[in-house]
């Protein structure tokens, strides 16, 4: 089946089974890998993209489903011209990202809360990012990131 | 000064962007996608292999034992692990064939009409019958490795002793959980060898293991980003690897064997499960230890992988930081039939520490004083002997919990509970509570280890760039930005000048595994002798002394300048490896956690509030970084805790082994952190450095454990403490 | 990954997703799709087709249903929470909403999806059942609705004819002497399996109970209405006690993430501690 959508700003189209996942279409068949898989059941959050502006997990998104939507993956957050993100800045000097397989999926997932909430707690944080799952840093310096990017937009 | 400042580090920018390319992110022309078929049983005879005919195999390859070109055994400590099961599975999970086909679907569906005919067998799951069991796993009496540490008279001042306080401690095992899942490619080279990529810690161990498998020495091994490692990249990756390469051997193409998340979970190494035994006697009177004897009991599982090294360090960890000065530790590691165990972060101290630090809090209890004073009493140190002999210098424990406390005295972050979702807000009934431990950690290698392996790094000049060649993986702990940092250091460049080479064997010599808390404390200082060596041989070079930039203008040769340097022993440690007797670690990292919970009283849930740690780090070459590993460190040690659980089923296979119910902390569940440090310089490392790896995970169990106790005198001694068996404990107080 | 071969139907409206339902009984429904991937995925599923409804218009938003509220079938996690009037007419909703896994699975998965999983653990069950919802469902042949109380018939056994779609739920006006509850224990704070959760709403007028609603997932085959406790707690002052007579109408099982010993006692617990709080708060309020 073919079917059209916007990936990070520029219009795809892949010929693809209906059922197959977001994420393998993304990853094997557009070769567009920065969106990971860490377990396929919707856990971890590695695979989490914006779909319309809001975060899913590629995992679970048959690709039917995004037919004419609009797809936004870690490689979309930079500007196009390649100033980084707030929250990709703010995860190099916070010390957010070490291994880096989670890194993606909290970066699209922060990002998300940066479009719809000005300014969260820290516990807002925590629960906006509970659905991406990262085992090196204890997600402290991650917290940390997200707080401040937050912080230096809403003051932008 | 480059050391101590927090460089961003040098693989941020590719992993923020998501152009970090992990083994999955790399597809070769042609490449095959793997998969292995496990045994269902714990122990069975393979009667047979045979192939569904009505399945179409034209595009499929399958590999048996048969088909291994060299040995099938996966070199290590020792060989008793085959590559691929021959006659015989002796664990649940255990690989007994593979298969590979053009895409991931196609391999999997292939893999289930590989009919394999089994007949079962009676397997061993208990480990406390194992020793001489005529159910025989392991050589002659199932034993990996007995071990005795033993200083002074303990039994004799045991039985002499009016108050000797017993206790049973009991820890489960641990999966590391790496967020990338085990995953390896092989791939044929055109020159007849072949060269493997993946997800690992140790290239080396690969290549010692794939030499034997593949009959030749013709491979290389390179790392690719590795998304965690945990120890469970350790040794593990070699049979990964082995697998690999045998497929893409047959098939004559590259193969990608990725573990899917509930294989990963099934068959990979977890944390030694034990049972400890504690009886110390101690002086009504001063509350000082008086004698103490332990017996521990871990339970391996099938193969020995490196079972041996975990039991060693638990001996030598298992009175935690406290002195005693008669004392008897018995470690004894087993086989059953269940699948092995392995490397995780800490090596048996976690396990031993949690029962170390409950049984001071039983002895407390006993003797009707608290935790934290009968831990100030008996705390190390400066001048103090350990149970296997070693005077140790420069003992921070004091410290460490001086400025814990001091940390914590810092506003306590609210309680959540009132403003959580589904969380009960005013009807829920919570109690709060404070839980103090205090932990030691051996860095790097026990006893004469780096003198015996003697890792290598290499420094080079390549233009106006300096270059360095070692195979110290960075599995995010961030070795690769620390080694530059200390090159760039010692020449007085800047560090945008001095790369990392790729971590590949057929460039870079055998700097030893990524393991043990070794790799800043001792490579970190082998790669600083090669940087010094790199600048006497620039200014042998150009016959002239100064700065390194004015000496490289000076310099008339284009080619590369490239030194060696290996790790030299200049520490004079003693240590005899027969009698587990003299200077076991080269020194020693100390740590205190300090954990505020609040415990559920309705339903045993124990929700984390705020983490406060203090660690002798040596020197914080990053701190940053160092932090951020103590900090991940911490919250293993907080799932092992409370939410970390492997249920097994009656063949010893994991039943959960899926994320949804092997439960790591979210965002959500894990506290806020307070991560102080202590800098007491360790002359043998880097500007000071000393392993830290691990130590973060030593603890916080035993802490969560005491604030339970405070909050709602609920005691437990085994982890996890689910909510079960909180609810059940408090139900019994 | 198990890639499912199957063809997808893709209705452009619910009339065509009606006549797809009635010709193709053996294609799947796919909402969200939080549930149905991962079943394909482990290999507990393999559906011969599935039929998409994601794209109808007609199941989307929250209307006005007389006083009370209609939740279109395809409305998230996420749209409940942010809506005010969810948020007016059902508290105890919107905080089970704020349960469900986590922001992603809150972004994609449905109410109506939710119901017509019918798993024992699904969140937002024991809440509908408390606040007597009904579920309206459709088919070729018409629409009705089913009150939450008579939807499920056995485990992930529900009331519907196999031409019929879930196309909205609905939920009566808030009464103001009424108040709700919602309390879930899982596996941790997010992404989490509930071992236990209760859904309760009292009305109380005049200090005595004179309706009450208490329901408990995870801890039968279906989410159930622990009726001997609602009858024990009518006609008097809000009592505790009650929450001891909760043996008589869940009987929970024991499987991989909990026991039933300890289900059974969080469930009278939680319970207990709601009930108390409640009386608490008469009893200063009436002060
Ligand atoms: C990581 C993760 C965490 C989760 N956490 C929770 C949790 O905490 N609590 C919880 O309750 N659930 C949880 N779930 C399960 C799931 O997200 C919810 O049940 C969700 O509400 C399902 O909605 P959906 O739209 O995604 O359903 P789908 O997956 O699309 O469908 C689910 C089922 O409902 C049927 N169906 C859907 N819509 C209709 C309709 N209109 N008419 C008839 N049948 C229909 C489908 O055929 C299918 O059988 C979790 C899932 C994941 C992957
Ligand atoms: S891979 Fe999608 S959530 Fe883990
Ligand atoms: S940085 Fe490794 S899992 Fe998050």
């Amino acid at each position: 089946m073919r079917i059209g959508f916007t990936l990070n700003g520029g219009e795809v189209a892949v010929d693809a089974l209906p059922m197959a996942r977001l994420l393998d279409v993304l990853r094997e068949d557009l070769r567009v890998t920065g969106t990971k898989e860490g377990c396929g059941e919707g856990e971890c959050g590695a695979c989490t993209v914006l779909i319309d502006g809001r975060a899913v997990n590629a995992c679970l998104v048959p690709v039917v489903q995004v037919q004419g939507a609009a797809v936004t993956t870690v490689e979309g957050l930079a500007a196009p011209e390649g100033r980084l993100h707030p929250v990709q800045a703010a995860f190099l000097t916070h010390g957010g990202a070490q291994c880096g397989i989670c890194t993606p999926g909290f970066l699209v997932a922060a990002a998300e809360l940066l479009a719809h909430t000005p300014r969260p707690t820290r516990p807002q944080v925590r629960e906006a990012l509970a659905g991406n799952l990262c085992r090196c840093t204890g997600y402290q310096k991650i917290v940390d990131a997200v707080v401040e990017a937050l912080a230096t937009e809403a003051g932008a | 000064m480059l050391i101590g400042q927090d460089l961003i580090r040098a693989d941020g920018p590719a992993k923020v962007t998501g152009q970090a390319r992990y083994v999955d992110d790399v597809r070769p022309d042609g490449c095959l996608y793997g998969f292995t078929v496990r045994s269902p049983w714990a122990h069975a005879r393979i009667d047979g292999i045979e192939l569904d005919p009505d399945f179409d195999w034209t595009d499929i390859t399958v590999c048996t034992a048969a088909d291994i070109p060299g040995e099938n055994v996966v070199a290590l400590m020792t060989d008793d692990q085959p590559v691929l099961a021959d006659g015989v599975v002796r664990h649940v999970a255990e690989p007994v064939a593979l298969v590979a086909g053009p895409d991931r679907d196609r391999a999997l569906a292939a893999s289930h009409h590989v009919r394999v005919a089994y007949t079962p067998l009676t397997p061993l799951m208990d480990p406390e019958v194992s020793a001489g069991n005529a159910h025989r796993i392991f050589r002659d009496d199932n034993v990996y490795s007995r071990i005795t540490v033993e200083h002074g008279e303990a039994e004799r001042v045991l039985a002499e002793t009016d108050t000797v306080i017993t206790g049973t401690y009991r820890v489960g095992l641990q999966e590391q959980l790496y967020i990338e899942p085990q995953g390896m490619m092989a791939i044929p080279r055109a020159d007849g060898g072949v060269t493997l990529f993946g997800s690992m810690q140790c290239p080396y161990y690969i290549v010692k293991a794939l030499k034997r498998v593949l009959g030749h020495d013709d491979l290389n091994v390179v790392q690719a980003v590795t998304g965690g490692g945990f120890g469970g990249k350790e040794e593990y990756p070699s049979i990964v690897a082995a697998h690999a390469a045998v497929l893409a051997l047959k098939a004559g193409r590259p193969v990608k064997l990725i573990y899917r998340r509930d294989d990963d979970l099934r068959a990979t190494t977890k944390r030694h499960p034990a049972i400890m035994h504690y009886r110390v006697a101690v002086d009504r009177a001063t509350g000082k230890l008086q004698a103490a004897h332990v017996k521990l009991l871990f339970d391996g599982g099938a193969y020995n992988t490196l079972s041996p090294v975990v039991n060693s360090r638990a001996v030598l960890h298992a009175l935690g930081p406290y002195a005693c000065p008669h004392v008897k530790v018995e470690g004894l590691m087993v086989a059953t039939n269940t699948p092995p165990n392995g490397a995780f972060r800490g090596f048996g101290a976690p396990q031993v520490m949690f029962a170390a630090e409950r049984h001071m809090d039983r002895i407390a209890r006993e003797l009707g004083r608290s935790p934290l004073e009968l831990r100030r009493l008996n705390l190390y140190q400066d001048g103090d002997v350990t149970p296997s002999g070693q005077r140790l210098v420069d003992v921070g424990a004091t410290q460490v919990l001086e400025l814990a406390l001091k940390e914590a005295e810092a506003g306590l972050p609210a309680s959540g509970v009132p403003d959580r979702a589904g969380g009960g807000g005013a009807a829920a009934r919570v109690a709060p509570g404070r839980g103090v431990a205090i932990a030691w950690h051996g860095c790097g290698f026990t006893g004469n280890g780096e003198a015996a392996l003697k890792g290598q790094a290499d420094v080079a000049i390549e233009g106006d760039r300096v270059v360095i060649y070692t195979a110290s993986t960075d599995i995010g702990q961030g070795t690769d930005t620390i080694f530059p940092a200390i090159v760039a250091e010692v020449l007085g460049i800047s560090v945008d000048r001095v790369a990392n080479a790729d971590h590949d064997t057929a460039t870079v010599p055998d700097s030893g595994p990524t393991v043990a808390s070794r790799t800043a404390m001792v490579v970190g200082g082998v790669v600083k002798q090669a940087a010094e060596k790199l600048l006497a041989a620039l200014q042998a070079e150009v016959g002239a002394e100064g700065a390194f930039d004015d000496l490289l203008a000076q310099r008339k040769s284009a080619a590369p300048l490239r030194v060696r340097a290996q790790y030299r022993d200049d520490l004079g440690l003693v240590w005899d490896p027969a009698t587990y007797r003299g200077d076991a670690y080269p020194t020693y990292g100390w740590a205190c956690v300090i954990v505020d919970v609040d415990v559920d009283l309705d339903t045993g849930e124990v929700l984390y509030r705020r983490l406060v740690s203090a660690t002798d780090v040596g020197k914080a070459l990053n701190p940053v970084l160092c932090t951020g590993q103590l900090e991940g460190g911490a919250l293993q040690g907080l799932g092992y805790a409370t939410c970390e659980e492997v249920v097994l089923d009656d063949q010893g296979g994991m039943r959960n082994n899926r994320l949804t119910n092997y439960i790591i902390p979210t965002a959500l569940d894990a506290p806020e952190m307070v991560t102080a440090l202590v800098e007491i310089p360790f002359s043998g490392g880097p500007f000071g450095a000393k392993g830290i790896g691990e130590i973060p995970h030593d603890v916080p169990a035993a802490a969560v454990a005491q604030a339970i106790e405070a909050a709602c005198g609920a005691v437990l001694d085994r982890l996890p403490m689910t909510p079960e068996r909180v609810l059940a404990a408090l139900q019994e107080s | 990954m198990i890639t499912s071969h199957a063809p997808v139907h893709c209705p452009a409206d619910l009339a065509e997703a009606l006549a797809l339902r009635a010709a193709h009984p053996e294609a799947m429904p796919l909402a969200g799709g939080t549930d149905v991937m991962v079943f394909v995925e482990s290999g507990t599923l393999s559906p011969p087709a599935f039929l998409n409804l994601w794209g109808l218009a007609e199941l989307r938003g929250v209307q006005a249903d007389g006083d009370g509220l209609r939740l279109g079938a395809l409305c998230t996690y996420t749209e409940l929470e942010a809506d005010a009037r969810v948020q007016a007419t059902a508290p105890a909703l919107v905080e089970a909403a704020r349960t469900v896994g986590a922001k992603q699975i809150q972004n994609r998965g449905t109410l109506a999806g939710n119901v017509a999983n019918a798993s024992p653990a699904g969140d937002s069950l024991p809440v509908l059942l408390a606040l007597d919802a009904e579920v309206e469902v459709a088919s070729v042949r018409g629409t009705r609705r089913i009150p939450m109380d008579a939807l499920y018939t056995g485990y992930r056994k529900l009331a519907l004819a196999p031409d019929e779609l879930i196309t909205a739920i609905c939920l009566p006006a808030r009464h103001p002497a009424d108040v709700q509850y919602y309390r879930k224990v899982g596996t941790r704070l997010a992404q989490a399996i509930s071992k236990v959760m209760l859904g309760g709403r009292l009305r109380i007028e005049g200090g005595v109970v004179t309706e009450a609603r208490v329901a408990f997932g995870s801890v039968a085959a279906f989410p159930v209405r622990a009726r001997t406790v609602e009858a024990a707690l009518v006609g008097r002052p809000v009592d505790a006690a009650a929450a001891d007579l909760v043996g008589a109408d869940i009987k929970p099982i024991d499987d991989i993430r909990s026991t039933a010993t300890y289900r059974l006692e969080v469930a009278r617990r939680i319970l207990q501690g709601w009930l108390a709080a409640v009386a608490a708060e008469g009893a200063s309020s009436s002060r």
